[in-house]
């Protein structure tokens, strides 16, 4: 199929950006999204051009690396999934396709598609951890038993790639789906609540610092979520912080 | 509780709080309204209590005054900063695909009910103060029934008055269910929230347009 | 250079604790005076950046993605085992030394195998303090299942993402150190050369990727945890950025490259779907628990679903052949993945292969849905069930079992897995080969470590299913912070290294002078236009199965590659700048010397052992007919190979295998 694109060009993290337009043909519906743009990249670059930065590592959806924002959704229109598992076979032949970076002002440009997510990193530094030496002398994993119920909700937490799609889908680039996934995941296991008190007071301090916007509940941030994260883990963490102060 | 309502998150439990007592105000204020299609009489004895106890007079209204003004003033601060998260706007955004416009709108609801507080308070507060302490004019008790009345006799004010609860209908239909997340309320009670909320968003706005409708049609 | 193992004296069980009990340490107070770099941080290098840090060590850590969070070994799904016998089934420390020497074909080193199936225990203790969710039964205790045909179940799971939540435990510690200011953490950096001053490992060169700069860092000490080369073969279920650069580096100043033509295939990868493709992706193993993998019995069935004539569907029982379980009776479709790859090559080679490309099985789960649904009728005591009744119970129960699989491989083929049997392709998954380590994981530079599974490693030949992380975090948690303290105990005079030094002059020198040669060059081809024609070669030559003639004219073609790649390549963009295509280029350079080496060891070593095959070395008769046939007298030792410039002109260093705990034994799965 044919397409015709428009990209968010930027050179560097100071440039000015702007969407450009490029066409594109002999599209196959089984590619994925990003080969697609694999194609489109070899044709700039044979015809001497730059080619279009953007994030991308495994492939399959795990790394978390890969944020764009197309036709007005993060990672696309598809469901449950990252940009890298986007097939063609969701657009039309002759389709316009828009691809702008994930946008934030804690999320900067660096380049074309590629957004600069440390502050997600400097979030769980502030206590996205448990503070327990590496040294292998713990006590024997089985000593603390864990409701299976307690365990697997958890997990749904913990599933978070971290990839941002949820800053780049709230109207108020609110980042704490993200934020209310680790306390979650944290708050949920008794290895957790020592720290509980301090971490969640810590995270939420240095999310605020980042400059990510506030929660208005309206729940995009779930729908676009690639991993299905639950609104609950924002319930969660207000309540862990209400906690942390009485 | 030391620097909890500076964080994101306790603004947005302040958001709730003012936004809890706001929504049991509505409830008490329909009820009265309420009793203005059943009762002139039960209406008029409520009117007065109401506006002559010292203790709703001196203590509630001023309370519920500040609730209405902080919860205005918070909301268009949290928007404010919240715009300012995002310095360059997407080129296309599909708001639609993955949340309600009410969600997405609670400002612009927010305004329009702003607008007809305006309006609400130069009908009956302002008034309420030039009747009692202004041009002190003799303790009526039965006057408030009437005054009622004559406001929704014009149709453009009960079609004006319409829109604006449909608005507040819409901020409701979002605010309530928000207000109890904002409060971490647990997953549990999601679906009975969820009902509860819709009811409540359709049943507060839906019981004042009655009223009106009925007054205007009643006594024409 | 003889090359010396360094493994202690005495008895296997005792090795470990007698050494770490004699080697030398670094008091606390010097620790802080010592810099050790970690050059890639997923499971092994965040593993050992955390613990080196947190022993006092001040760690400066290297990735050339935004956040060691993303690091490949999140992408592991199936678990990772540990000796903890916590079902009581006979699980032991010895019997998973056992095992994994024998999956491994006996190509591993006998104490490091020990050793590693000794502290995974402690792998799991670790991993749960630190909040790693587990699953769990309903009694609150962790979960085990059994993987990969062994006959224990000592495999611990968090759905299928159990690399994802070790890593992001390792990353979790890692990030309370560096808010402790314990590692120095540069993301979006990659190391491009290693500094040796005096003979020992003093620093790397590296370029940040957003700006393009040119770094020098000095440490007294580096590791390598770079990960795998699998990339070599353009298509592999390898992230895009994963590569052999670091490895390759160390190899060029000196670190011998250990048994590169070990690699691992996966079996049930999603078949290729055109030229276009980018990558592969992997589903699980356990997969074939239940779903039995067959073609068509006669090639114009064959050609006829080929060109969509038919479906798969239409084939009646007695048109299908299930291969794996009529040359395998005894293992059937849970034959190990080497062999179960094999096998699906021979059929699609055979013309037997069914998608458009003519490469894929299928892996069929119509009779698991069929028995699941006769057993849930049962259950529910529903008397003459109907046959669509069998079906919606059946695949319910499939559903629950592997309901995130088939919905990833519905989503990328567009085919309901449920109603059509699911099309499989092997695809390169894990490389066991890799730089060659001593016993303390130091490489044959001083003072330059490897770990993970950038390293030669402990899985022999072939590794078996969820033994990747456990090395990994064994390596990185528990074994390098002990060995690499009886290094540094020299180091705790010798004070910050320099940068300003020629060695590093002429390291980055040599760097600067690559970069700008690809900026320069006016070349006509894109770099993957090189890389998809070396992995053409590398898959058909150096793939599944291998001979002489193929192994050589690899070599040969691999060669011509080379030098037109140095002619031809095209780089747009600038130095200056995050270029992604520079950094491609500068890890196809590095392939397409490895590929060469790669062949050339595979041609060396003739004999099938694990993941090699070689075509010449077969069982020429008896009940193991065809199969590998394993050559102990002439190749139990482990191929170290010599940089001399050309990878056709590495030196071979032989390291012979010793087993003294375990009788070496023929695999049969018949």
């Amino acid at each position: 199929m044919k397409l015709k694109l428009k990209i968010w060009r930027q050179k560097n993290a100071s440039a000015k950006g702007q969407m450009v337009d490029y066409d594109v043909s002999d599209i196959s519906e089984h590619m994925s999204f990003l080969e697609m743009m694999d194609v489109l990249n070899e044709q700039l670059i044979s015809k001497g051009e730059d080619p279009i930065a953007f994030d991308h590592d495994c492939r399959e959806g795990i790394c978390g690396m890969c944020s764009m924002y197309i036709n007005g959704e993060a990672h696309g229109p598809d469901r449950g999934i990252t940009t890298c598992q986007l097939h063609m076979r969701m657009f039309k032949d002759g389709d316009t396709i828009t691809i702008e970076p994930f946008r934030a002002a804690a999320f900067p440009v660096i380049k074309d598609l590629v957004v600069d997510r440390s502050a997600f990193d400097r979030i769980q530094q502030a206590g996205g951890y448990i503070s327990v030496n590496t040294s292998g002398n713990t006590q024997d994993a089985n000593t603390i038993p864990i409701s299976k119920h307690a365990a697997d909700e958890a997990m749904d937490a913990a599933t978070c790639i971290g990839c941002g799609a949820c800053v780049a889908t709230c109207k108020n680039s609110s980042a704490m789906l993200f934020v209310g996934a680790k306390v979650s995941q944290y708050a949920l296991l008794p290895q957790g609540q020592i720290e509980a008190v301090d971490r969640v007071k810590n995270m939420v301090a240095q999310m605020d610092l980042e400059g990510f916007g506030n929660c208005t509940n309206t729940g995009a941030c779930e729908i676009e979520c690639p991993k299905g994260i639950s609104l609950d883990t924002i319930a969660r963490m207000n309540r862990e912080l209400m906690k942390a102060h009485i | 509780m030391g620097g909890f309502f500076k964080s994101s998150i306790g603004r947005k439990v302040a958001m709730a709080l003012s936004a809890f007592f706001l929504m049991f105000f509505l409830i008490i204020h329909l009820t009265v309204n309420m009793t203005s299609v059943f009762s002139a009489d039960l209406f008029n004895e409520l009117s007065h209590f109401m506006g002559t106890n010292p203790l709703v007079q001196f203590a509630l209204q001023p309370v519920l005054l500040f609730g209405v003004v902080f919860h205005f003033v918070l909301g268009f601060i949290l928007e404010w900063k919240n715009k300012k998260a995002r310095k360059v706007t997407y080129f296309k955004n599909n708001g639609a695909a993955n949340s309600t416009w009410m969600s997405r709108n609670m400002m612009y609801s927010g305004l329009v009910i702003l607008a007809f507080l305006v309006i609400h308070f130069a009908d009956f507060w302002v008034h309420e103060i030039n009747v009692k302490y202004i041009n002190v004019e003799p303790a009526d008790p039965t006057r408030y029934y009437h005054e009622l009345v004559e406001k929704f006799v014009p149709i453009w004010r009960v079609v004006a008055y319409s829109v604006a609860f449909i608005l507040l209908g819409l901020h409701l239909g979002h605010g309530f269910t928000s207000a109890f997340q904002s409060m971490g309320s647990t997953a549990g009670r999601k679906r009975a929230l969820q009902n509860l909320g819709k009811a409540y968003a359709v049943i507060i706005p839906l019981g004042f347009i009655i009223i009106a409708l009925y007054h205007h049609f009643n006594h024409h | 250079m003889a090359l010396d193992s360094k493994v202690p004296e005495g008895p296997i069980k005792d090795k470990w604790t007698t050494y770490k009990d004699k080697i030398n340490l670094v008091n606390p107070a010097n620790k802080r005076l010592i810099d050790v770099i970690v050059v890639g941080t997923g499971l092994a290098g965040g593993s050992a950046s955390a613990t080196l840090a947190e022993l006092g060590y001040n760690v400066k850590a290297f990735a050339y993605q935004d956040s060691p969070r993303r690091a490949h070994s999140i992408a592991a799904q199936g678990g990772i085992n540990a000796a903890k016998n916590y079902q009581g089934d006979g699980d032991s420390t010895y019997r998973l030394f056992y095992d994994t020497v024998k999956g491994g074909d006996y190509r591993s080193r006998e104490a490091n195998v020990y050793r590693l199936a000794e502290v995974s225990a402690n792998i799991i203790d670790q991993c749960v303090a630190q909040g790693v969710p587990f699953a769990r039964d309903y009694g609150g205790l962790l979960d085990n299942r059994s993987f990969g045909g062994v006959l224990v179940s000592r495999t611990f799971y968090a759905k299928g993402q159990t690399g994802q939540q070790l890593l992001l435990g390792a990353y979790s510690a890692m990030n309370r150190q560096i808010a402790r200011g314990k590692i120095e953490m540069f993301n979006r950096h990659e190391m491009l050369d290693l500094v040796v001053v005096d003979g020992k490992a003093r620093g790397i060169i590296a370029r940040n990727l957003v700006t393009g700069e040119i770094e020098r860092h000095s440490a007294h000490a580096v590791v390598i945890a770079s990960g795998g080369y699998g990339n070599v073969y353009f298509l592999s279920t390898n992230a895009m950025g994963s590569n052999v650069t670091a490895a390759w580096k160390i190899h060029k100043k000196g670190a011998y490259f250990a048994n590169p033509c070990y690699t691992q295939i996966h079996p049930t990868c999603i078949p290729r779907s055109g030229d276009y493709q980018s990558k592969l992706t992997l589903m699980s193993e356990s997969l074939r628990n239940d779903g039995r993998i067959w073609v068509p019995k006669s090639l114009d069935d064959a050609k006829a679903i080929r060109e969509g004539r038919k479906k798969p569907t239409e084939l009646s029982e007695e048109e299908r052949d299930y291969y794996l379980e009529r040359r395998y009776p005894a293992f059937g479709n849970l034959v190990p993945r080497d062999v179960a790859s094999r096998a699906a090559k021979e059929c699609c080679d055979a013309g037997y292969g069914v998608n458009a490309t003519g490469e894929a099985v299928y892996l069929d789960f119509a009779h698991a849905i069929e028995r699941y649904g006769k057993e849930q009728a049962k259950i529910l005591n529903i008397t003459n069930p109907s046959k669509e009744k069998i079906t919606e119970l059946g695949e319910k129960i499939v559903e629950a079992k592997y309901g995130n699989l088939f919905q990833m491989y519905e989503k990328i083929v567009d085919e309901n897995p449920y109603k059509t049997p699911m099309m499989i392709y092997p695809a390169t998954h894990y490389t066991m080969g890799g730089v060659w380590v001593d016993y303390n994981l130091m490489t044959t530079i001083p003072g330059c470590y490897c770990i993970g599974e950038a390293n030669f490693s402990d899985h022999g030949a072939n590794r078996l299913g969820a033994s990747a992380l456990m090395q990994g975090l064994a390596d990185g948690y528990f074994v390098l912070p002990y060995t690499i303290g009886d290094y540094l105990s020299d180091d705790i005079r010798t004070g910050k290294i320099p940068t300003d030094t020629p060695e590093f002059d002429e390291a980055e020198k040599a760097v600067r002078d690559r970069i700008d040669f690809f900026i320069n060059n006016k070349g006509s081809k894109t770099v993957d236009y090189f890389h998809k024609r070396l992995g053409k070669i590398m898959w058909d030559k150096v793939g599944m199965t291998r001979n002489e003639k193929g192994l050589k004219e690899a070599m040969t073609e691999i060669k011509e590659i080379r030098e037109e790649f140095w002619k031809e390549v095209k780089v747009p963009g600038q130095a200056n700048e995050m270029n992604p295509e520079l950094e491609k280029a500068g890890r196809v350079a590095d392939f397409l010397e490895l590929g060469e080496l790669f062949a050339k060891d595979a041609l060396m070593r003739n004999e099938s052992c694990g993941g090699h095959f070689r075509e010449e070395s077969v069982e020429e008769s008896g009940e193991q007919k065809g199969e590998a046939k394993r050559n102990d007298k002439d190749y139990a030792f482990v191929a170290a190979w010599e940089y001399k410039g050309e990878p056709a002109d590495a030196v071979l260093h032989k390291e012979q295998l010793e087993f003294k705990d375990i009788e070496l034994k023929q695999r049969s799965y018949k």
